[in-house]
């Protein structure tokens, strides 16, 4: 059963998991942008779901997009900045929030597909007699 | 234990407010006039250091300690001064009230940008707990 609901919800639980795992980098990025030294990373989201879940494929359907090639792409990798610190840190804020409201915004989104797919299960359980 | 967003910033307004605190009281002693170069008021400078959680990604940042700057304080000729010494010197404390000024904003934008990481964290934590209803 638990397999059967597993498979209905399909690759919007591990979304959902990663895209939290991906706020608390850039939150940690946030966190530490005072920090000498530190070095910002973010994860990267194809190549953690790609890891999770092996049989979904994100389509490439523009030449400009990044085309995913290693398998062993790492997950977490660090932020280039546009315009380095003397002190060692990559922390650019502006990026950063942008990054980090994106990704409330995909969560957002994951959250209300998941939604969805729950009202049609109860639906079907109750079978629709409200 | 794992590290929650809610750590992460709460952790990081802790470390700003310590910044904050630093600025305040370089700030309140800048002009602070004392009789000996030993006894003059050294700037405070917080030290910050990022803290690991493994290979996660995640990280918060702690305050190591707050440290006095070796910045030396002016040696000023007031010879009516009170604590004037025997050739009427006092020593000012060697603090640039613009950099702290500076300080204070950055800090400040810091700050908020923590909070705002925890209003997001807090409301989609909400929604999920919402989900299907």
């Amino acid at each position: 059963m638990a397999d059967r609901l597993d498979q209905y919800f399909g690759v919007h639980a591990t979304a959902l998991r990663l895209r939290s795992e991906r706020m608390g980098v850039i939150a940690s990025n946030i966190a530490n942008a005072a920090t000498p030294g530190y070095k910002a990373r973010d994860l990267d989201f194809g190549a953690a779901l790609r890891d999770a879940a092996p049989d979904v494929r994100l389509s490439r359907t523009s030449a400009a997009h990044l085309s995913p090639t290693a398998e062993e792409a790492p997950m977490l990798a660090w932020r280039q900045p546009v315009q380095p610190s003397l002190d060692g840190n990559t922390v650019e804020l502006a990026t950063e929030q942008v990054q980090f409201a994106e990704t409330a915004l995909r969560y957002r989104s994951t959250l209300g597909l998941l939604g969805g797919r729950i009202q049609s299960l109860t639906a079907a359980l109750k079978g629709d007699q409200a | 234990m794992t590290l929650g967003i809610f750590d992460i910033a709460g952790r990081a307004m802790t470390a700003q407010l310590v910044r904050l605190n630093s600025s305040a009281s370089n700030l309140a002693n800048a002009g602070a006039v004392s009789a000996t170069a030993e006894g003059a008021y050294r700037p405070l400078k917080p030290v910050f250091a990022a803290q690991y959680e493994g290979n996660t990604g995640r990280a918060t940042v702690s305050v190591l300690g707050v440290v006095q700057a070796d910045a030396a304080p002016q040696r000023r000729h007031e010879p009516g001064h009170p604590l004037a010494d025997a050739q009427g010197y006092v020593h000012v404390s060697a603090v640039d009230s613009n950099a702290e000024l500076v300080e204070m904003v950055e800090t400040a934008r810091q700050y908020r940008n923590a909070i705002e990481v925890l209003e997001t964290a807090k409301s989609l934590t909400l929604e999920t707990l919402r989900l299907g209803r």
